[in-house]
């Protein structure tokens, strides 16, 4: 019986031949979607007078650790775009945690006498919204958050998509007679909600955490509509900022700046690559840990109800 | 007593206690929800009106009631400029060739990733094709310019070494397209491909082992168990990316253009960029509201409609 399985399992395996076939292409595709990540690198750690001279090189002719000596030495600068980065991450994952969760427990309760308008209000914006201009008039106009660490947290702290993880997620795993046996003993929602539902919901908080902090930490384009002074920038809105900047040179030189001016705004190809590899290091150590999160949450989120 | 409970459940019933404290805990959630995504709905009236600064400096709602109704004047104004045309179609081709490309490329890839005979093999090619999805767009240009750069370049420094005469990348229009197309696949591939693997995985193995006894072949074992098994979260993402038609990602078009010089306008702009641009710039914003009203429209409807479609050839796979 068991030689049996064995057989039949080996018969749904594919050929030795086109495994190898397969495991080649994958290969090179793999290493395509990590190629920049080096590339980049070798570029940062290219010294100057060759990429002034030649052309960038994957592995470099002469190596030198001046970039990343310059990023140290103008640490002010870098170290606070890094700090408004964490700041803006730390933050903006709890804000969203909370008005994830708790959205997503009162929509899984049934029966809460607003259901149905609240699975509209919900559903509504999945469909309809009112685009970048109105959102960029109520950030800015209405609320008035230009150049505040709220423009950049607040819109982005919230999604139904999210909500519909959160809403499934305590559907499926707390079972109602929990609930009602609390309440049973005197517990209100609030209570309920804190001390019993989320802390046996760890995985779904890891999931839409996880999903939030990647979107802070990459987020430029809030920054880039709603943040011109410089004390506020992130490290993506700095990234941008410079790219901006060489455009501009590019496109009007001698636009008025002096030497130093000209220097400090247009860093050199090592360096931005340096500033670059600042930024994506700490999104490539930790995503293969929390890749499983995200996978578990795009699974819950394709489940109908 | 609980079907007491359930009886009134159905009827209207009365407001309890417990009806106060999850109103009260989605408070802040429900505050966010008319702030960030019901407000800006009613930025539809900006589209109908001519947007002009009252005397006095008031705020921005003060001008928008005390400005003109204009009818739909904006809309044609926006219809009939040069850009639309030319808009409509690069929005809708791209995202054409994106969704058909990259879902192909996903249910492709994940289809071998799930019949590669080492496991652990097939592990590390998911993980390591995960990785442009966390990479924000500045990041990817970055990456792009050292490729594409005229002078200093790798791709043209590939060119001239095999004797071929250098490509002005950021200036030349035809190569776009499939720069663009390239990039979205290479992003998104292995986020699509988990994704389908991870619904494969959730197929029932007897089903694969019956097949296997009765002779089925490998391809008619995918026609027959692994596609109607993946075919749930296929339609899902048909419709949210069928609703995504009429906009477009940012980042790529603009970002990786570097901010679309002049020279590529009229291959990369999409409705996006082009509001971009018109936020940035001092356009009148009744005309920028036309366009994203337009886009906004376009999306409802885009998405509902291929919703009625999957329900009527399959009622059981629609989104709502």
């Amino acid at each position: 019986m068991a030689k049996q399985k064995e057989h039949v399992s080996s018969l749904n395996q594919i050929k030795k031949s086109t495994n190898i076939v397969f495991n080649i292409i994958f290969l090179i595709l793999a290493l395509l979607c990590v190629f920049p990540l080096l590339f980049v690198f070798s570029i940062s750690i290219t010294s100057e007078e060759i990429l002034r001279s030649g052309t960038y090189q994957i592995i470099p002719q002469e190596f030198s650790n001046a970039a990343y000596m310059f990023l140290w030495n103008e640490r002010g600068m870098i170290l606070r775009a890094f700090f408004m980065s964490i700041i803006v991450t730390v933050m903006g994952t709890i804000i969203s945690i909370f008005l994830n969760t708790s959205m997503g427990y009162v929509l899984s309760r049934r029966t809460f006498r607003l259901h149905k308008l609240y699975t509209w209000i919900v559903f509504i914006p999945m469909v309809f919204n009112g685009g970048m201009l109105a959102s960029y008039i109520v950030v800015n106009n209405i609320l008035n958050l230009r150049n505040t660490i709220w423009a950049l947290i607040l819109p982005l702290a919230c999604s139904s998509f999210s909500v519909i993880i959160c809403r499934t997620f305590f559907r499926v795993t707390i079972p109602d007679a929990l609930i009602e046996a609390a309440k049973i003993d005197g517990a209100g929602q609030f209570y309920i909600w804190s001390k019993i539902v989320l802390p046996i919901s760890k995985p779904v908080m890891a999931t839409i955490g996880m999903f939030a902090a990647f979107g802070y930490w990459n987020d430029w384009f809030q920054a880039s509509l709603y943040i011109q002074d410089k004390n506020l920038q992130t490290l993506q809105s700095l990234l941008n900022n410079i790219q901006k900047n060489i455009e501009y040179i590019a496109n009007n030189p001698y636009g008025g700046l002096s030497l130093q001016q000209y220097k400090l705004a247009m860093p050199t190809e090592s360096v931005r690559m340096a500033i670059a590899m600042v930024i994506i290091i700490p999104i490539a150590c930790t995503y293969p840990f929390f890749q499983k999160y995200f996978i578990s949450g795009l699974t819950i989120g394709s489940v109908k109800e | 007593m609980k079907k007491e409970l359930k009886k009134k459940g159905i009827k209207r019933r009365k407001w309890r206690k417990d009806d106060t404290e999850l109103f009260v805990l989605s408070l802040p959630t429900l505050c966010w929800y008319m702030i960030f995504s019901f407000l800006p709905m009613f930025g539809i009236i900006i589209a109908f009106k001519e947007y002009k600064l009252a005397p006095g400096g008031h705020g921005f709602l003060y001008n928008l009631l005390h400005s003109e109704w204009v009818g739909i004047d904006n809309f044609k104004y926006f219809f009939t400029s040069n850009s639309f045309g030319m808009l409509l179609r690069n929005t809708v081709l791209y995202n054409l060739a994106f969704i058909v490309i990259s879902a192909s490329v996903a249910v492709g890839g994940a289809l071998i990733l799930s019949n590669l005979r080492n496991k652990r093999g097939s592990k590390v090619y998911q993980t390591m094709m995960f990785l442009p999805y966390f990479m924000s767009w500045v990041v990817v240009s970055y990456f792009v310019y050292a490729l594409l750069t005229p002078e200093k370049g790798y791709m043209n420094s590939i060119i001239t070494s095999l004797g071929g005469d250098p490509i002005m990348w950021y200036q030349e229009k035809k190569y776009w397209p499939f720069i663009l197309v390239l990039l979205n696949t290479w992003k998104g591939m292995g986020y699509g491909m988990v994704m389908y693997l991870a619904s494969i995985a959730g197929i029932d193995q007897a089903l694969y082992e019956a097949a296997v006894m009765d002779g089925a072949t490998m391809a008619q074992r995918i026609r027959h168990i692994t596609l109607p098994g993946i075919k749930p979260v296929f339609i899902i993402m048909l419709i949210l990316d069928c609703g995504k038609i009429f906009n477009s990602d940012f980042g790529l078009f603009y970002q990786v253009t570097g901010g679309i010089p002049q020279s590529l306008y009229t291959t990369v702009s999409t409705f996006d960029t082009y509001i971009y641009n018109a936020i940035q710039s001092t356009a009148p914003i009744g005309k920028t509201a036309a366009a994203t009203f337009f886009q906004s429209i376009c999306s409802c409807a885009t998405i509902l409609l291929a919703n009625q479609i999957v329900k009527k050839i399959d009622n059981e796979n629609g989104l709502i």
